[in-house]
């Protein structure tokens, strides 16, 4: 391992684009420092549309983490062997993914200065609470996985430590979904389709993740990718983008079928101005059925499509956590059903959020910290993917 | 050596003295200011009944009150505190209009508090839903599980505040039923505001108080029973 050196991480570029990655970190912290000074009102958020972009950006972040970690799982407890050398990159892009998820979600907190009275105050009955644990102990386990993975002495514990690696994943998952499970108050959440629909996303975002990721580092490096392996994995991105798809359209149908819940769909899916523009356009066209014609359509699935399917499966799930966040909050809550409502507070009527440019700072800088710690685990360690020969 | 512990003895005896003539006039006026400070007693379930059919339309002088009473700017944008607010509401199928004050409900089974990572939304042994402002990390999970909007986040600094009524920037807050009077025996702002006699403030678990008399003789609804949520503000009228 200490005589590893990957030939382009020695160039003026790995310096380049750490120095970008600095660069969008600090416009986040610069964000997150005018948010706490002025407060939240430089926001686009307010009292009805309490979660904002920060919240599009930092969901995105854990769940791909949580996601790209089946890569590694796939290796490791499912015993396929060309995710095996794929697994280190995977707990890696992970770990960047988290600390940049959660370098979002905490400076987005009106009291940040008071994360230690999150860390010393646990509330049992709170699923945000569980969640803590569930973040610190990925960190831990992804990091002892590694450690399996790339101390040749420690290669006999890699499947009992990738399968408790797996199984803490999809609670980790679960505890995301869960945030909104338990939400009774407002008619977009509230529903037990929600742990499974963002585990399976996961699945889908995770691997986009690794295949821009992978396609950089091989690139970078003048390496080509084996085309039976690209195959293989483009193909498992097809099934698990086809997946999301079906779980969000049976949580809609679902919703459609209920009387109390069809104006809240018709909000989302036709009604709703930007909302339905970006579920349809976003997420089902540009987000999964253009993705899946580049995968597998015949003519096509070269490894310029799998990124550009990849590209677009990551835009479409920004598209559609916005319509699921944002959407979910403007349309008001059902306190008086069967009347008409109208109050100074905001009753009885759609909200409308714009996102300010505070938000979206903030929110880049949590996909900074995580492309920081990419380049430079990429610099310090070997994790490029080596395939054997005709595997 | 038996002089330097007589030495001791006295500069600790006198420190003593010293220090309780300080604390004494300090905790004397926070008696008078504070009244008894025993603590909240589980037998007490404070509650209101709201009589719609009194309500007018248009009147605003229970918000007036509690903006006053607490320390809010009175302002109706979104991002403003409104911990009581009237709504307007109208059957769809009869074209009934109803007039009402909304505030917190002071759910005997509190999602905000079921929710709340660091415990800083609880509720008293009374049934009165707080939130601890040192506590509060400001992460707004409440405000999406309550049911009835009645969470407010402080978006801006503050100034001029009430010293009853601490507040924060970047933190949640909500109606106390005017934990602060009721403390001293009074009763919310609101209630006392209402000329129109629409708010009856009381112990719903005293067999003797109006309300429960009352809460016992018509018939009154919780909103969002559906959730079970026992609420301690009940409506009649609706």
């Amino acid at each position: 391992m200490s005589s590893y050196t990957l030939p382009k991480s020695r160039s003026p570029l790995y310096y380049i684009l750490l120095a970008l990655g600095a660069l969008v970190v600090s416009i986040g912290l610069y964000a997150m420092q005018q948010m706490e000074h002025h407060g939240h009102i430089i926001t686009g958020m307010n009292n009805q549309i309490v979660w904002g972009m920060p919240h599009v950006f930092a969901i995105f972040l854990i769940v791909a983490a949580s996601g790209v970690l089946n890569i590694a799982a796939i290796g490791s407890v499912f015993g396929q062997t060309v995710y095996k050398p794929r697994a280190p990159l995977a707990g890696m892009l992970s770990i960047a993914m988290l600390a940049g998820g959660l370098f979002v979600l905490m400076l987005d907190l009106g009291r940040p200065d008071r994360i230690i009275v999150a860390a010393t105050n646990f509330n049992p009955t709170s699923v945000f609470a569980w969640n803590l644990p569930l973040y610190s102990g990925l960190f831990t386990l992804v990091a002892l996985y590694m450690w399996t993975l790339l101390e040749k002495r420690m290669n006999c514990w890699i499947k009992p430590v990738g399968l408790v690696v797996f199984t803490w994943r999809i609670l980790l998952t679960t505890g995301t979904g869960l945030i909104f499970a338990f939400l009774v108050a407002r008619q977009a959440y509230g529903s037990a389709l929600l742990p499974p629909m963002f585990i399976v996303m996961s699945f889908g975002w995770g691997m986009a993740v690794f295949f821009l990721v992978q396609a950089a580092i091989y690139k970078w490096n003048d390496m080509d990718e084996d085309s039976v392996i690209l195959n293989r994995m483009k193909n498992l991105l097809g099934i698990f983008v086809l997946a999301s798809l079906f779980l969000v359209a049976i949580y809609h149908l679902t919703n459609l079928y209920f009387a109390k819940q069809t104006e809240f769909e018709h909000f989302i899916l036709r009604d709703g101005g930007i909302y339905p523009v970006l579920f349809w356009g976003g997420y089902v066209m540009l987000g999964s059925l253009l993705p899946l014609l580049l995968i597998f359509h015949s003519s096509l699935g070269k490894i310029k499509c799998v990124v550009a399917a990849s590209m677009l499966v990551i835009l479409g799930s920004f598209a559609l956590l916005y319509v699921f966040i944002l959407g979910g909050q403007s349309f008001p809550l059902s306190i008086f059903p069967g009347f008409e409502v109208s109050s100074s507070f905001g009753d009885g009527a759609i909200t409308h959020y714009h996102s300010s440019v505070w938000e979206v700072m903030l929110g880049m800088g949590g996909l900074g910290v995580a492309f920081i710690i990419t380049v430079i685990g990429i610099r310090v360690l070997d994790f490029v993917p080596h395939d054997l020969p005709n595997k | 050596m038996s002089d330097m512990n007589m030495d001791r003895r006295n500069f600790l005896k006198t420190s003593v003295g010293a220090a309780a003539v300080a604390i004494a006039p300090g905790m004397l006026l926070f008696q008078v200011a504070h009244g008894s400070t025993a603590a909240a007693s589980s037998k007490v379930r404070w509650g209101m009944l709201i009589d719609t059919a009194l309500c007018k339309p248009g009147c605003n002088d229970c918000v007036t009150a509690c903006n006053k009473e607490n320390g809010l700017s009175g302002g109706t944008a979104a991002t403003d505190s409104q911990w009581i607010r009237k709504i307007e509401i109208k059957d769809i199928n009869s074209g009934r209009p109803v007039s009402l004050p909304m505030m917190c409900q002071h759910c005997e089974n509190p999602p905000c508090v079921d929710v709340c990572p660091t415990n800083a939304s609880f509720k008293r042994a009374d049934g009165i839903v707080l939130v601890d402002k040192h506590r509060c990390i400001g992460c707004r999970y409440c405000m999406m599980a309550c049911p009835y909007k009645a969470r407010s986040f402080v978006h801006e600094p503050l100034s001029d505040q009430h010293p009853d009524v601490p507040r924060g920037k970047g933190t949640v807050e909500s109606c106390t039923l005017c934990v602060h009077r009721i403390d001293q025996g009074g009763k919310p702002a609101c209630a006392e505001a209402c000329t129109n006699h629409v708010i009856l403030f009381g112990d719903l678990n005293d067999p003797s108080s109006e309300i429960a008399q009352k809460v016992h003789s018509v018939s009154s609804t919780q909103l969002r029973a559906d959730l079970k949520l026992n609420t301690g503000v009940r409506y009649q009228g609706l």
